[in-house]
């Protein structure tokens, strides 16, 4: 029953945002403006149906109402209700329904917060959100219906796929993705809408569009952090990336939003790159898309990819329409969109600006070439082959370490140009954290030159990011009178942008560091342990105390408890590594122990263990500064949240605040809780 | 005349990057064989990092918890190898179930594997009736408490 009525909706919703997107041109090519209220109507239907929709599912799956054909394959009574609640993005059909509903929802919030704003970028805007609405709604009604009725109604399903119901970080992950996926659609909206109403040759469509790629940059970055620490957590082997394509799927329009975050403002201050910037959001968006091939469309085996079946043509298809629209329409209007500026002299800001976009380019073309390589080589030559880490490890590590280096010299240099002497003075100071970081790193161990490098650039970068602060700081303290605390509450609040994009940079080098350090001075050892015995990993010792069964509702539960001991042999607590079996996969679910602390984690997987319980073999794990990859990425958050809540360049006229963004920040704020 | 050095750079950037990439590519691929196909290479197959994809011969797993020496043959209906892991095998690591080994075969024609994934389909498999974790635990779960 309420299949049939959420099915009805998702057909609905697909006559509305058709007709929505074909009415948009008719109405402002015949100069009926008053038709516009149609689209804007589109919208907020959309929204309203892909939520009723949205809503049936969970009631459906929360009542097990296994005569929906979703609920019968990843509904189960035994799995507690959150687990249930959440799978509603676990499998297929339901994440298709749930990017749906946040793309409604992005769409809704657009039309929302600008419909006021006059010209046709924003009824561009809408049409071009719904006509990606209504590919998405062409998926639910046809390959990805999630309400088709079962027949007989099971009485029990098997629940959702083990490893996603095992860590509650999947109730994180996944739509944190999502509203960081779903959300680079809007900056494409407006880079077309921007072509569409002859607005591309200004500045405004970059300033609105940036606001929202600065939004879902932030939800996306918080995503890869968080899929990182799932993976930590869960698959048992101590890493958080490993160069998956389902991980490099989520990383690479992170890359494109990254560049475009920088270039936007080369475009804003010196009328450059707009071409460039453009491109930039076409890019990104139909990085996502592919994204959402590769994981959805089961063309790569993974925990993503859910089943085969005709949708990646579908997919395909869409790919093929973006690509080939957007370039007539770049093609087409390219010479008005080309930039008038000039570069400035070769130390300034927008040279760092330049190659910051150069090697972000080349790192993602890197990591495309990389994950697509496979599928080309077996399409191509029938040839099965998969690319290394090595690969990747090799081509795009020493971008990403000159990456890191840049964010040192980039906030340094002023815009323009300056002088190699002054620019020496300001970028001589940082060296000391650069030759600090790098001592500490070779008296450790560190031998690859990458990895020295790399520590060295996280304390030049991270020195000369602070010292912006200081001077800020000072400046103020000086002219003000200010206390300290006051003057970095309102050297932030004065700039946000800019201070908000220097917190960003530190929270991107601790992830950096946490990463470097954590690769660099790994060591693991793995044991058989009868009870009694003790094993030691880098001055880490543990002794096993028992083996244990457990009986949940939805699993059984075999465990470890180990015994930390410190220096004089006294136990300063446990850990329990444990093994899941759930009823529906006859593979457990590995879910090691993680004791954490700011110098590192001691990582305590089980992986055997004799089954009347003599014996454990575990694997221990020490890992370096791990938890600052997780804290960097929280920081990297604050930053975008504190660049979101910027109010227009103070020095900038007022008039053009008032066109380019008529409040918009209490809406914002609220999709970021 | 400003506007044709930076394009010019640009263009031996690319290049070069371009040379790289696929360079790189070249070296790094890993072939995805089976044990025939790996055997036919012959020499050229020695010290090659290969993913060696086949079933597990039923009645060669050795397993030496001690040492953690794990010794099984991969078999592909046609050929078969010897293949040699340190660590654990993965749990339900059962004669016949398909295996994905990632390393290199040595000097000696036996495969030392760097990793080993348990090649199982998206559509999980529920276990068989006395497969079941509470069945076959079942003195370890009633016995002990956590």
């Amino acid at each position: 029953m309420i299949g049939l009525l959420a099915h009805n909706a998702l057909l609905v919703s697909l006559f509305t945002v058709a007709l929505g997107a074909v009415i948009t041109p008719i109405a402002i090519r015949s100069g009926r403006r008053d038709w516009l209220q149609l689209t804007y109507g589109a919208v907020y239907t959309n929204f309203l149906l892909v939520s009723i929709a949205t809503v049936s599912m969970v009631v459906a799956l929360v009542t097990h109402d296994f005569s929906v054909s979703y609920v019968a394959a990843v509904g189960s009574r035994s799995t507690p209700l959150l687990f249930t609640i959440i799978s509603l993005w676990g499998a297929l059909e339901g994440s298709i329904l749930f990017w749906a509903w946040v793309l409604a929802l992005y769409a809704a919030a657009v039309v929302w917060i600008h419909h006021r704003r006059p010209g046709n970028l924003v009824p561009y805007a809408a049409m071009t959100l719904l006509a990606v609405a209504a590919f998405f709604a062409v998926l639910l009604a046809g390959p990805a219906n999630p309400f088709l009725p079962v027949s007989p109604v099971p009485a029990d399903g098997p629940g959702p796929n083990t490893l996603l119901q095992n860590h509650i970080l999947m109730a994180v992950h996944p739509p944190l993705l999502y509203l960081g996926y779903v959300g680079m659609s809007v900056p494409l909206a407006f880079a077309v809408g921007a072509i569409l109403s002859n607005e591309a040759a200004s500045n405004d469509w970059a300033i609105l569009s940036r606001r929202w790629m600065l939004a879902s940059w932030g939800f996306l970055s918080a995503a890869i952090i968080a899929g990182m620490w799932w993976s930590y957590e869960v698959l048992g082997w101590g890493g958080y990336w490993a160069w998956d394509p389902v991980e490099n799927a989520s990383f690479l329009p992170w890359l494109t939003a990254t560049a475009y975050l920088h270039s936007v403002m080369v475009q804003e201050r010196r009328n450059m790159l707009r071409l460039w910037t453009l491109n930039l959001c076409v890019a990104t968006f139909v990085l996502t898309i592919l994204g959402t091939f590769l994981t959805r469309s089961g063309i790569l085996s993974s925990v993503h990819a859910f089943t085969t079946g005709t949708i990646g043509y579908y997919f395909l298809a869409f790919i093929a329409i973006v690509l080939v629209a957007t370039l007539v329409l770049v093609a087409g209007n390219s010479d008005r969109i080309r930039t008038r500026g000039n570069l400035g002299g070769a130390a300034s800001r927008e040279t760092v600006f330049l190659l910051n976009n150069l090697f972000l380019t080349a790192v993602m073309l890197t990591v495309l070439v990389g994950t697509l390589y496979p599928l080309v080589a077996e399409a191509m030559r029938g040839v099965k082959v998969s690319v290394g880490e090595p690969f990747f490890n090799r081509m795009a590590v020493p971008a990403m370490v000159a990456l890191i280096f840049l964010m040192g010299v980039g906030p340094a240099l002023p815009w323009g140009s300056t002088t190699w002497a002054n620019a020496r003075q300001r970028l001589l100071p940082p060296t000391i954290g650069a030759v600090v970081l790098g001592a500490i790193a070779v008296i450790a161990g560190a031998r690859s030159v990458y990895a020295i490098l790399a520590f060295a650039f996280v304390g030049y970068a991270a020195m000369a990011n602070l010292r912006e602060y200081w001077i800020g700081m000072r400046a103020r303290h000086r002219a003000h009178g200010e206390g300290w605390p006051t003057a970095l509450a309102r050297l932030i609040g004065g700039n946000r942008r800019r201070y908000g994009g220097y917190v960003a940079h530190i929270g991107a080098l601790l992830v950096a560091l946490g990463i470097t350090a954590s690769s660099t001075f790994r060591t693991e050892r793995e044991a058989t342990l009868l009870p009694g015995e003790t094993l030691t990993v880098a001055g880490h010792t543990v002794r096993l105390k028992n083996v244990w069964g457990r009986e949940e509702p939805q699993r059984s539960v075999i465990g470890a408890t180990l015994d930390v001991l410190g220096k004089d042999g006294a136990v300063i607590g446990t850990v329990q590594p444990r093994m899941n079996y759930y009823r529906v996969s006859d593979q457990p679910v590995p879910t090691p122990d993680v004791r954490s602390s700011p110098r590192g984690d001691l990582y305590v997987n089980l992986t055997a263990f004799e089954s009347n319980g003599a014996n454990a073999t575990v694997k221990v794990i020490v890992e370096p500064l791990v938890p600052w990859i997780w804290f960097g990425g929280m920081v990297i958050v604050l930053g975008a949240v504190i660049g979101l809540f910027h109010r227009g360049r103070r020095t900038a006229a007022p008039s053009t605040i008032a066109v380019a963004a008529p409040e918009p920040e209490p809406a914002l704020a609220g999709t970021d809780s | 005349m400003k506007r044709a050095w930076v394009v010019g750079g640009a263009g031996v950037i690319v290049l070069v990057f371009g040379w790289l990439l696929f360079g790189g590519l070249e070296k790094n691929v890993v072939f995805f064989l089976t044990p025939k196909e790996l055997l036919a290479k012959g020499s050229a197959g020695v010290g090659v990092p290969v993913r060696l994809g086949g079933q597990v011969k039923p009645g060669s797993v050795k397993w030496d918890a001690k040492t953690l020496d794990l010794r099984f043959t991969v078999t592909d209906g046609a050929r078969e190898m010897s293949v040699r892991s340190a660590g654990a095998p993965p749990q339900m690591f059962r004669d016949g179930m398909g295996v994905i080994v990632e390393g290199r075969v040595g000097s000696g024609g036996v495969f030392e594997a760097t990793s080993l994934m348990v090649k199982h389909s998206n559509e999980y498999r529920a276990p068989k009736p006395g497969e079941e974790a509470h069945e076959k635990y079942k003195t370890l779960i009633e016995r002990s408490t956590p």
